[in-house]
């Protein structure tokens, strides 16, 4: 039965003096985003306002969890936690800076050279240097192993070479944490694979933006053609990209960004369904269903963070909370559109329906995005002990 | 406070294990009487049935986070006996009132010539009393061996109807208004369904590892290997959810939570009975494999006290009748007092 203690998560309470940063958010974030229409606030994480970041710096809001000595708040996972969730629910424009809070800094926090560290935290935490990550390429999506994107060692550093794709505002970042074979070949698979900071103003870098079906351009593609990179480019050692990008996985799939994808569109849709008449009994079923669903899943996050604090690696449950998550988001704006076209009348808002246009059009990317459906479903089953 | 349910759900957990077997569970639920009194004495004599009963009164005064442990126990090895129901009335009549045996927890309706009618009491053949909600603030605690019985459509239920004159005889409890009987069953049901569910899930996971097919074991198939993903999230989620809806210091649950814990356990039950059936294919079509215990008794209680449908129009009204973001009543659903 231990493959099942992933299953068996505690009630987990986010402690008081956490739990008081809600307040002081709220209140900003309605100050800051009171214009911003609903459709561009269920953007939320794919939204990309580098002076909205600038701001959120300047509160000291990004790196919240980060040594007050690189330029961080000091402050604990859960009080970061009650930060993005209140930054998700409102629909706030986090994309610039997303990636370096989540990722990019704790990972050069803990990998890198005080160098690194003292050069790119502080500047992460002021909302001025923004990060992408480099993982997949044309032909290493699912299966990153294979990853081709070759760093040489030579006399000057690194010579880079190869190609990234699907890389999420590649076009607005200074810098790209990328994936690459620094020795052996696609065959070795694991092994030879270390990280880089690439610092993208370099020549021979070429990134071109690739438009999605909603017409948004947030992610690209990355050219590197004999891109000299210095010897301070490694981040961790040579050889051990593959443990250290899969130590950040826990982290990127069991957030509040794995469940509140559609909840912009969906307080919208409660507002209508709030109007006098407008509350017909699906639509209050609906409601239900969403909340009944979403109030456990919030639990397990909130019950993973407590086992990441602890210094676990819970890799599966991570990946539980994340297809469930997605799964739900997945399902609230076809439920939603389900509800407002069975109306006789089809007066709904038309600022509603922008947003149901989008999140509809952006759901196919909740369950590829960090680990699709069928690897995390793969890794559950791994946990479990059948593979 | 973990301990103490620690040490309670282990205490249940062992009596379990040795006396509700897999033959008992099917016994009880032919008819033997014998097989159902000598278990329900077992679960008296460790104390369970009055686990949130005050310490003043006898009791082990815990509160329902603390006997989530024992129900989900009950629910893993599908006990057919009332020890949730029980414990849950226990709590709520005053000690001149607790009768000993098992109690079964049900809706009723006055009638005009003065007789009550409880047109379906859950295992009320494996209970002597009943506590029956017969409107807002009125409840009678009722003998069942006073009432006429009719069949129902499972082997230990009961339509029971009480004539007029053991109804004026019947104690009658003055509670709280507010407070609703389904919310106090579907509180226990859930989490007995939390650990019902673990067990499907345990089972078939066995099954996969042992099965071989194609010269390996069914379980090396991607397919089934989602499969048995998709029930554990499920099976992860519903206990998560059975938590919330049995947590607190106190013996009466909320019910907004409750209604989470129901509604997402019964969403489990579907999707978890039957992927387990086909991982299992005919052999867990049988009656003789365990299977159908547990996957069986899970449909059971998803029909019983209120299906999914009934609580998402709950939680559905109450999330209608605040303003504002979704976000804080979600919180008040997960931010329990632990």
């Amino acid at each position: 039965m231990s493959s099942l203690n992933s299953l068996t998560l505690a009630l987990t309470r986010i402690p008081d003096e956490d739990e008081a940063l809600r307040t002081e958010v709220r209140s900003f974030l309605q100050d800051a985003i009171r214009d911003m229409p609903a459709h561009v606030r269920a953007r939320s994480w794919g939204g990309y306002d580098t002076a909205f970041s600038r701001k959120l710096g300047e509160k000291g809001w990004i790196g919240l969890t980060l040594p007050r000595e690189y330029g961080g708040a000091g402050r604990s996972a859960f009080a970061r936690y009650v930060l993005v969730e209140e930054f998700l629910n409102t629909g706030a424009p986090v994309g610039s800076h997303w990636i370096a809070d989540r990722q990019s800094a704790p990972l050069i926090l803990k990998y890198g050279t005080e160098e690194q560290k003292r050069f790119h935290v502080p500047r992460i935490c002021r909302g001025e240097s923004f990060f992408c990550i480099g993982m997949s390429e044309p032909n290493s999506g699912s299966d990153l192993a294979s990853v081709r994107t070759r760093a040489e060692p030579n006399e000057h550093g690194w010579l880079l070479n190869g190609q990234k794709i699907w890389t999420t505002n590649a076009h607005h970042c200074q810098y790209m944490i990328a994936l690459v074979r620094t020795s052996g070949t696609s065959e070795d698979r694991h092994k030879g694979l270390s990280q880089v900071i690439v610092d993208l103003s370099l020549p021979g870098v070429t990134v071109r933006p690739i438009e999605d079906l909603s017409g948004d351009r947030h992610f690209c593609e990355v050219f590197f053609e004999d891109v000299q990179l210095g010897h301070d480019a490694l981040i961790g050692n040579e050889g051990q990209g593959w443990e250290q990008v899969t130590a950040e996985l826990a982290f990127e799939r069991s957030g509040p960004e794995r469940l509140f994808s559609s909840i912009v569109l969906f307080d919208q849709w409660l507002d209508y369904v709030r109007l006098p008449g407008n509350a017909t009994p699906s639509s209050t079923r609906l409601a239900g269903k969403v909340l009944t669903q979403l109030a456990p899943l919030r639990a397990m996050s909130v019950s993973v963070q407590e086992r990441l604090m602890q210094g676990g690696s819970p890799i599966v449950e991570a990946a539980l909370v994340k297809e469930l998550g997605t799964t739900l988001e997945q399902s609230i704006p076809a439920d939603i559109a389900q509800d407002l076209f069975s109306r006789q009348d089809d007066d709904v808002p038309v600022e509603l329906l922008m947003t149901l246009k989008y999140v509809t059009e952006a759901s196919p990317s909740f369950s590829l995005r960090g680990g699709t459906r069928e690897i995390l479903r793969g890794m559950i089953a791994r946990g479990l002990g059948l593979r | 406070m973990t301990n103490d349910s620690d040490l309670f759900a282990d205490a249940a957990r062992q009596v379990l294990a040795d006396q509700c077997t897999p033959q008992v569970v099917r016994a009880i639920e032919a008819g033997d009487s014998c097989s159902a009194q000598s278990l329900w004495e077992q679960l008296e004599a460790a104390g369970l049935t009055d686990a949130l009963v005050p310490e003043s009164e006898g009791g082990s005064q815990l509160g329902l986070g603390q006997v989530f442990g024992v129900l989900e126990q009950c629910g893993a090895h599908a006990l057919p006996l009332l020890l949730g129901e029980t414990m849950i009335a226990h709590a709520a009549l005053p000690p001149s009132m607790r009768p000993s045996g098992a109690m079964a927890l049900a809706r009723g309706q006055r009638e005009a010539d003065g007789t009550v009618r409880c047109a379906l009491v859950r295992s009320a053949k494996v209970a002597e009393h009943v506590l029956v909600q017969a409107d807002d603030t009125m409840w009678l605690l009722l003998p069942i061996a006073a009432a006429q019985s009719s069949d129902h459509a499972l082997a230990l239920d009961a339509t029971l109807v009480w004539p007029a004159a053991q109804v004026t005889a019947a104690a009658q409890l003055s509670m709280e208004s507010g407070v609703d009987l389904w919310t106090l069953q579907a509180c226990v049901v859930a989490a007995q369904m939390a650990g019902a569910l673990g067990t499907v899930l345990a089972c078939t996971l066995q099954y996969a590892n042992d099965r071989k097919q194609f010269g390996r074991p069914i379980g090396k198939f991607q397919a089934i290997q989602h499969q048995l993903a998709v029930m554990s999230e499920h099976v992860c989620a519903a206990r998560m959810a059975a938590q919330l809806g049995c947590s607190g210091a106190g013996a009466v649950p909320d019910r907004l939570r409750v209604a989470t814990a129901k509604a997402r356990c019964s969403q489990a039950a579907l999707v978890v009975s039957e992927m387990a059936h086909a991982v299992h294919g005919a052999i867990g079509f049988t009656e003789e494999f365990d299977l159908q215990l547990y996957t069986r008794r899970l449909h059971a209680w998803r029909q019983t006290a209120g299906s999914e449908a009934y609580w998402h129009d709950v939680a559905g009204q109450a999330l209608i009748a605040q303003e504002g973001g979704s976000l804080d009543v979600i919180r008040r659903i997960t931010d329990v007092a632990i």
